[in-house]
């Protein structure tokens, strides 16, 4: 089993959810109005969706704001931190890598947006 | 009314409590915090959208936080700025102590349009709360390793388990609540792991009793969590940690050890259990970049270092006031006293005022809780034992213990600071916020000598050390600077 989230039906806060969609990489990802962006990957059993510059996956590891790890690009706005991020419904999410082109065949996920490192490593 | 305009940064329980009294003094308030509701890590609250019937379910205290909050938002002195963050703290003149202008920006966490405002407050209370510390060891990279009070936001706060086969490892009672958030949430605990042994923890939990039954609320809410895991039939070990975790890609399992009162593994007593997530969180990191922005003089424990304050929540630097964690880890109880004395002095309250004395009581008795918690978590010597040559030490720049080691092994690298230029440890986009406790208690270690502090009052290039708290667009950054605004306007439009 992976990240999951709690079922409204059986969730002692009594949710009334309302559903969203944002694309990931071009690919619909469902969530639900009031997640993060973050929490909307997560639940859609996406664990890791930044890559560091040795190629390690990562994902949420603080999940307040302090890591960095979670960094992903909503439209044009490179790093946004997504577990700090509400997503909106039809929100662009890119994934961002910090590995360094390397000109030879394509990473296992395509769409995964190679030139991320720039804007990232102070 | 005394006129006065103070600046309150944190809407947890320390910042929201610090904010009715200044109010309650007479003072205009303008109550920031980047996230967009109030409540800090204890009264994470559910978004607006999930339209929830029934919020305070997951938490604790409920009754008298949500009063509190409405109480102090719709007050007509108090401006809440959510969705703000202070991203700078610039001090008046660098030679003249002095109350900072706050650098803010507001607008959705590091968007582009955000708004950039300054403000020139008679008075400050810092009240930002902390993060997990967690100690490296092989494997804590992959995904699926959280640090404890991510699992715990994400449960509290957006109603997402990180897994269903969950072990929770590292040290102190906070460990408890975040079991608690999880079974909650209906996820499977299976162990929760105490890295401190049963004599270490005993011994500090009771050595001085009278303390503990002072702090009633506390204990019986501890006592709450461990009838909530004998419930649920996760056993809660001590003595034993999570030594490595292992997977392709994310975890897939975890090696846990027994463990010495020093934190070294007693050989042999490994074991190996599949799991699809692990929270670790071995005590906590004071959010310290701000207080050292400001100028304000840190003390050193056993614990780590937080902000100097005295009697009366003051710092060393006029008119900057500290509570709630980063003054030192007690709970919420504690931070909530503390912001209640610090917001009554800024607000330029009476110290004669009889409302004082319960208070005062109250934030001593979170002292001695917080003194008592370090007494029975103390980090144990040997954890760098767990370590192996190529065990990741900083997260962003994938620097490894051994380049850690060659780095202050070097006689003239001896410092953090030089430690982190030549392996990079630190320079990634987290800043050193996860990495530079270790790695300045690993150069420690390694040289023999003391991990750098800070001077009283005149802080030198230390770990906390960070010209911009929060990120900032370049172009925010070259937008004209922004006067300093009048919080009586009340909230500003996005
Ligand atoms: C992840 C986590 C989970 C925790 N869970 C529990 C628990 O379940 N039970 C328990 O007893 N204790 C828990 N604690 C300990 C907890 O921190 C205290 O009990 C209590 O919340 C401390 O209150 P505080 O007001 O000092 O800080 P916090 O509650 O942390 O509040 C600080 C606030 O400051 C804001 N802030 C920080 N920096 C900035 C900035 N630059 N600009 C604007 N705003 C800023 C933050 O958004 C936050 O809302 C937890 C701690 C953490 C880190
Ligand atoms: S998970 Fe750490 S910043 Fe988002």
């Amino acid at each position: 089993m992976s990240p999951r989230r709690v079922h409204a039906e059986s969730d002692a806060v009594g949710r009334r959810d309302r559903p969203l969609r944002i694309t990931v990489d071009g690919e619909p990802v469902d969530g639900i109005a009031g997640q993060t962006i973050a929490g909307v990957l997560l639940a859609a059993d996406r664990l890791a969706w930044r890559r560091q510059r040795s190629g390690a996956p990562r994902g949420v590891f603080c999940g307040i704001g302090v890591c960095f790890e979670c960094l992903v690009t909503v439209g044009d706005e490179r790093d946004v931190r997504a577990c700090q991020r509400r997503a909106r419904d039809g929100d662009a999410v890119t994934t961002q890598t910090r590995e360094p082109r390397t000109g030879h065949a394509p990473k296992p996920s395509p769409r995964r947006n190679s030139d991320a490192s720039a804007g990232e490593g102070k | 009314m005394t006129g006065r305009h103070v600046a309150v940064v944190g809407a947890g329980p320390a910042g929201l409590a610090a904010a009715e009294t200044a109010l309650s003094a007479g003072a205009r308030v303008t109550l920031i915090d980047s996230a967009d509701q109030p409540g800090g890590q204890y009264h994470r609250m559910l978004p607006e959208a999930y339209r929830a019937v029934r919020p305070e379910r997951p938490q604790h205290g409920w009754r008298d936080f949500d009063r509190r909050r409405r109480r102090v938002l719709a007050h007509p002195r108090c401006a809440w700025w959510p969705e703000t963050s202070v991203w700078a703290l610039e001090r008046p003149d660098p030679e003249e102590p002095g109350v900072p202008r706050v650098h803010l920006l507001r607008g959705p966490a590091d968007g582009g349009g955000r708004r950039r405002l300054t403000l020139a407050p008679d008075a400050l209370v810092l009240a930002v709360g902390a993060h997990d510390r967690v100690l490296p060891f092989p494997g804590w990279e992959l995904p699926g390793v959280f640090a404890a009070g991510a699992a715990q936001a994400l449960a509290k706060g957006e109603r997402v388990v990180v897994g269903d086969r969950v072990v929770i490892a590292g040290s102190g009672p906070f460990l408890l609540p975040v079991a608690a958030s999880l079974l909650e949430a209906g996820s499977r605990v299976l162990e929760v792991l105490e890295a401190g042994t049963a004599a270490t923890v005993a011994r500090g939990w009771s050595r001085r009793p009278w303390q503990l039954a002072a702090h009633a609320a506390k204990s019986g809410e501890l006592a709450e969590y461990a009838a909530l895991l004998i419930r649920h039939r996760v056993p809660y070990r001590v003595g034993r940690t999570v030594v490595e975790a292992r997977g392709d890609g994310r975890i897939e399992e975890v090696v846990t050890a027994r463990l010495r009162p020093d934190w070294s593994v007693v050989p042999g007593s490994e074991r190996t259990s599949p799991v699809d997530a692990l929270c670790v969180a071995h005590g906590f990191s004071p959010r310290l970049e701000l207080p050292v922005a400001a100028g304000c003089a840190l003390r050193r424990t056993p614990g780590g270092e937080f902000v100097a304050v005295d009697y009366d929540q003051r710092t060393s630097c006029p008119g900057v006031y500290a509570a709630g964690e980063i003054t030192g880890i007690a709970g919420a109880p504690a931070a909530r006293a503390e912001g209640a004395l610090a917001g009554w002095f800024a607000g330029g309250g009476d110290s004669a005022a009889p409302a004082l004395r319960p208070l005062r009581r109250g934030r001593d008795r979170g002292r001695a809780f917080a003194e008592r918690l370090a007494e029975a978590h103390p980090m144990g010597e040997a954890w760098p034992q767990w370590l192996r040559p190529e065990t990741i030490i900083c997260r962003c720049e994938e620097a490894d213990y051994a380049s850690v080691c060659r780095a202050v092994g070097n006689e003239a690298s001896a410092g953090a600071r030089v430690a982190k230029l030549e392996t990079r440890a630190g320079l990634g986009p987290c800043q050193a916020r996860v990495c530079g406790p270790t790695v300045a208690e690993l150069g420690a270690r390694l040289t023999g000598r003391p991990a750098q502090r800070h001077a009283e009052g005149a802080p030198t290039a230390g770990p906390h050390r960070r010209p911009i708290a929060q990120p900032i667009r370049l172009g925010e950054l070259a937008e004209p600077e922004p006067s300093p605004e009048d919080p009586t306007a009340g909230p500003h439009p996005l």
